[in-house]
């Protein structure tokens, strides 16, 4: 059975991909989709392509600056890092998502009492 | 999106490739990267590979959504549309320069119209707040006299009325050159307008250089000062800035320039369209120049907030206290009419009719590539049942075959903007066509705005009926099934015939609405102007200050008289002070004894001439006899009258020998004159009449009319010539052609009817191929049908006769609608024709033949090609 996996709401990735460099640093393509996978428990897994599609657009945003390294076991890849203009984006996004977490759970939870 | 986002899409954009090829890299290691990792997990080497790419969710996808991302995806389209529509456009390169040219000329046209409609009807006049200017015909009737207004009805009509902020005036007589500037170069005529104080102010314009009248120069025998117009400052000055407080000489009096107008004020293309003006000068507002009577044009500044109607309804009430408190006066009954409508009024409803036109131009254009492109569209139904096989949507093959129209139509619209400049370019350089505003018609934004959309419009407007055919999943499946060349679809043959019959319609407009204006032209040109404009010439020759009494004057006439007439080549000379079609100046007049109520008291145009005047203009003497040298102060006052006169004023009765009263003392008529046309061609001449330049003070300038022999130039130069003794400066003098003003005054009419005929000569083209079009095609979708007919025994003749009546079907349904919109069109424009009825049967039966003769050549082609087919080939071709 394959499990059921959570739609991603537009905008959700980049914070999530942002959130990523801020807490590992400076991260390649796979390293960021394997990440997030694991943060949340295989429950968003994407296709990871879609990564790069994220990672164009941040970049054009100047929200991250992109540069070629060399991987754990020597081998040749992008990594990307949080621009400063990237770090206060993420705090503004982050507070974003808090209050609006925030009162979807009251607004659910108001609705449960309701039911009884 | 941000700016910082959009650069760097463009950028992407610009550096494709290698972003591409750095992209490939990156997912390079990816997989690479999560390949090791499942082989960690137990997979084989190339279950991982797969696996890693399965949870990138696959390499192209990811690299078409990277790119996406990264780029403008509609702009990418767009440009690949752009791309693959000039492949195909230049694969078929007689279709395309034939649409090209098609549209090009056609937009072309459109453009230049908007020019010219743009710069009458829809800018604002070029003054400041300009729909607040109100033209004051300050009296009823005919001729300048009425409309103009006497110094002290101006200035206590100005004080008592609360709608105006203020009015001033010019002063209505001036001469065209009368002002002889010597001293500077060559000498030369000038034509200068005396204007009140506040006339400049009040319109708004500003001198560039120096500064406005003041007050201490608009008094009687004030400064003499001037301004100059912008165009006489860089003609004659070449723009020198130091010309302010310079002393000019006019009619051998200093004058002091004390500042220039600036280019955007064109006194004459406003109030006088086809002349010119030079300078002005101040006219005071005094007990003196009110006695001259009727003088003034009135151009008023509504207060803020003030209709016309409201101002007119105060006029009224005012003018009523003014007339009733001075009897005496010249009557002020003042109509108010916004300036911009007096200006280029007249001119709105031929500049309707013109755009009109062009839209029906247009839609021709657009009928005949819609016809074409469904022509094509058959050759081209594989390719495009290939690209949806492919998959592409239907969606996208139309929007791709409307990149290839619009593209067709933005490449012609470029051609057609360079047309259009230089077809503006041209108008406002015809010096002799009077339409007002003719210097403002220019190329401006809002005339590319106006291209860039007609070319929009028109692209989608004969792209969209092929490219919705083409598209059609059903043709696609149709085709699958039978390549054989069968008869077309009946939709589409009837789309097709359906756009000829409309184009057919269209032209008959055109062509129709071309035929009556042509025909009212050549009625207007036969029209009996009373007068002979072929070969005679006038010449200004006013006497200079040495002659300062009236015997000297005579003397300098005569003298003058007689050099000229024993020139070489010269038939008959005389002088006058009014041109036929020029000025008018009216006079009250009555026959002695009669008496008239003050309302009802006859008005007279008036003109002062010399003995052999009538010959020279070619105005026939009906009885009595012409002036003589010997009509002099001393002799009896005479007056010559025109037939109108002698009929309205003495019905059944010989008017020669009766007594007339105009000025003092009376005067005997002593000759009768045909009527001469003398305000426009298409007015009756009302009355008239003449007195003897050498019984009188009152003209402004002395015209010699010469007829003669000669070209108009030889003529000129042998007058010269004889008077250059006389008069040192008259070899310079210019002069004009009686034929030319006959042409200046019928040029809006020549120039409509130009136009049109262009466009009806257009669209009788684009019609006839568009016939020929269809027929063809026809033709060549029927070989076999035709071939068999031929081999069961039809003869060449039978297939080319009903090749023709297919054709004349055709052309017949397009010219019965067509005759009937053109019959409507021509109710429409009846207020342009002269003399001649919307429903002109010579019109009509003309147009009926062009347009017949037309179809039959477009057919005749295609129909002589079927009859010499070889049966056998066309049946073998299957």
């Amino acid at each position: 059975m394959i499990p059921k996996k959570l739609d991603l709401l537009q905008g959700t990735l980049d914070v999530m991909v942002l959130q990523t460099l801020s807490a590992m640093g400076a991260q390649h393509g796979y390293g960021i989709a394997r990440r997030i996978e694991q943060t949340s428990g295989n429950q968003v897994l994407l296709n990871q392509g879609t990564i790069y599609a994220s990672l164009v657009r941040l970049q054009q945003r100047g929200w991250i600056s992109a540069s070629w390294g060399t991987s754990d076991n020597n081998r040749k890849a992008k990594y990307y890092s949080l621009t400063k203009r990237g770090v206060k984006q993420l705090a503004a996004d982050a507070e974003h998502w808090r209050q609006l977490a925030d009162v979807m759970g009251r607004m659910l939870a108001l609705k449960a009492e309701e039911g009884k | 999106m941000t700016i910082r986002e959009l650069f760097a899409k463009l950028r992407s954009l610009v550096g494709g490739v290698g972003q591409d090829a750095d992209f490939q890299e990156e997912l390079q290691a990816h997989v690479e990267m999560a390949a090791a990792e499942l082989m960690r997990q137990g997979h084989s080497a190339e279950e991982a590979r797969r696996l890693a790419l399965v949870r990138i969710g696959g390499a192209e996808q990811t690299r078409e959504l990277q790119r996406d991302a990264r780029g403008l995806p509609w702009l990418e389209t767009l440009m690949q549309d752009t791309r693959q529509a000039l492949r195909t456009l230049r694969r078929d390169a007689g279709f395309t320069t034939f649409a090209v040219l098609t549209v090009a000329l056609g937009i072309g046209a459109s453009s230049t119209v908007f020019n010219i409609v743009n710069a009458l009807l829809l800018r604002p006049l070029p003054f400041r707040d300009a729909e607040r200017l109100v033209w004051i015909v300050a009296g009823k009737g005919e001729g300048l006299s009425a409309a103009t207004a006497q110094v002290n009805n101006l200035l206590e009509f100005r004080a008592q009325s609360r709608s105006f902020e203020d009015i001033a005036g010019y002063f209505a007589f001036y001469g065209v050159g009368d002002s002889m500037m010597t001293g500077v170069g060559e000498p030369e005529r000038l034509t200068r307008v005396p204007v009140t104080e506040n006339f400049f102010p009040l319109l708004g314009v500003q001198p560039v250089l120096g500064r406005h009248f003041t007050r201490q120069e608009c008094v009687d025998n004030g400064p003499r000062v001037a301004l100059l117009s912008h165009g006489f400052w860089v003609r004659r000055f070449a723009s020198d800035p130091a010309i302010v407080g310079r002393e000019l000489t006019l009619n051998n009096q200093p004058v002091t320039v004390v500042g220039v107008l600036p280019a955007s004020f064109d006194f004459a293309t406003v109030f006088t369209p086809g002349s010119q003006t030079d300078l002005f000068v101040p006219f005071p507002l005094t007990p003196r120049t009110d006695r001259q009577g009727n003088t003034l044009a009135l151009v008023g500044r509504l207060r803020p907030g003030v209709s016309v109607g409201q101002a007119q309804a105060e006029a009224d009430v005012i003018s009523k206290q003014i007339r009733e408190a001075n009897p005496n006066r010249n009557q002020l009954e003042p109509t108010l009419q916004v300036l911009s409508e007096r200006v280029s009024g007249a001119m709105r409803f031929p500049m309707l009719v013109l755009s009109f036109a062009i839209g029906v131009v247009m839609l021709i254009v657009c009928a005949n590539l819609s016809n074409l492109l469904l022509a094509r569209s058959a050759g081209r139904t594989k390719e495009i049942a290939i690209r949806a096989a492919l998959g592409a949507g239907r969606g996208r093959i139309l929007r791709q075959l409307l990149t290839e129209s619009l593209v067709l139509s933005l490449g012609a619209a470029m051609l057609g903007v360079v047309l259009a400049v230089f077809a503006t370019e041209a108008l406002t350089r015809i010096d002799s066509l009077s339409i007002p505003l003719l210097q403002e018609v220019r190329m401006d934004g809002a005339a590319l705005g106006f291209t860039l959309l007609v070319a929009m419009v028109t692209g989608i407007a004969f792209g969209l009926a092929p490219a919705w055919r083409l598209s059609s999943p059903v043709l696609h499946s149709a085709l699958k099934e039978s390549t054989r060349g069968s008869t077309e679809g009946s939709g589409s043959a009837w789309i097709r015939r359906a756009l000829v019959v409309s184009e057919v319609a269209f032209a008959c407009m055109l062509v129709a609405a071309a035929g009556l204006l042509l025909r009212s032209f050549t009625r207007l040109l036969d029209v009996d102007m009373g007068f002979r404009p072929q070969s005679a010439v006038s010449i200004r020759i006013d006497p200079n200050r040495s002659y300062d009494t009236q015997e000297k004057r005579n003397g300098y006439f005569d003298e003058a008289l007689a050099r000229v007439r024993n020139s070489p080549g010269v038939v008959a000379a005389g002088l006058t002070d009014s041109l036929p079609l020029r000025g008018s100046r009216t006079w009250g007049f009555a026959p002695k004894g009669r008496e008239f109520r003050r309302e009802d008291y006859p008005l007279g145009f008036v003109r002062v001439v010399s003995d052999g005047y009538f010959a020279a203009m070619g105005v026939a003497l009906v009885a009595g006899r012409d002036f003589t040298p010997a009509d002099t102060a001393t002799s009896e006052k005479v007056i010559i009258v025109n037939e109108e006169i002698a009929k309205k004023m003495w019905p059944g009765e010989d008017a020669l020998g009766k007594i007339m009263r105009t000025d003092r003392p009376d005067r005997r008529v002593i000759g009768v004159v045909r009527n001469v046309r003398h305000l426009a061609l298409e007015k009756e001449s009302g009355f008239e009449f003449y007195l003897p330049v050498r019984q009188t003070n009152d003209w402004g300038s002395a015209m010699l009319v010469v007829r003669g022999s000669r070209s108009a130039a030889d003529l000129a130069a042998a007058v010269r010539g004889a008077l250059t003794p006389l008069d040192a400066t008259l070899a310079a003098a210019e002069y004009r052609t009686i034929q030319g003003l006959v042409d200046r005054a019928v040029s809006p009419r020549r120039f409509l009817l130009l136009l049109l005929a262009g466009f009806a000569g257009f669209a009788l083209v684009l019609a006839g191929l568009g016939i020929y079009a269809v027929v063809s095609y026809s033709v060549n979708q029927r070989r076999q049908e035709i071939g068999i007919r031929m081999a069961l025994g039809a003869s060449a003749g039978d297939v080319r006769r009903e090749v023709l009546v297919q054709t004349l079907q055709l052309a017949g349904v397009g010219l019965g609608l067509g005759m009937a919109a053109a019959f409507v069109l021509g109710c429409v424009i009846e207020g342009l024709l002269y003399q001649v009825t919307p429903g002109d049967p010579m019109t009509f039966g003309a147009m009926l033949c062009i347009l017949a003769g037309a179809a039959m050549l477009a057919g005749y082609l295609p129909a002589r090609r079927a009859s010499r087919m070889d049966p056998m080939e066309a049946l073998r071709a299957e």
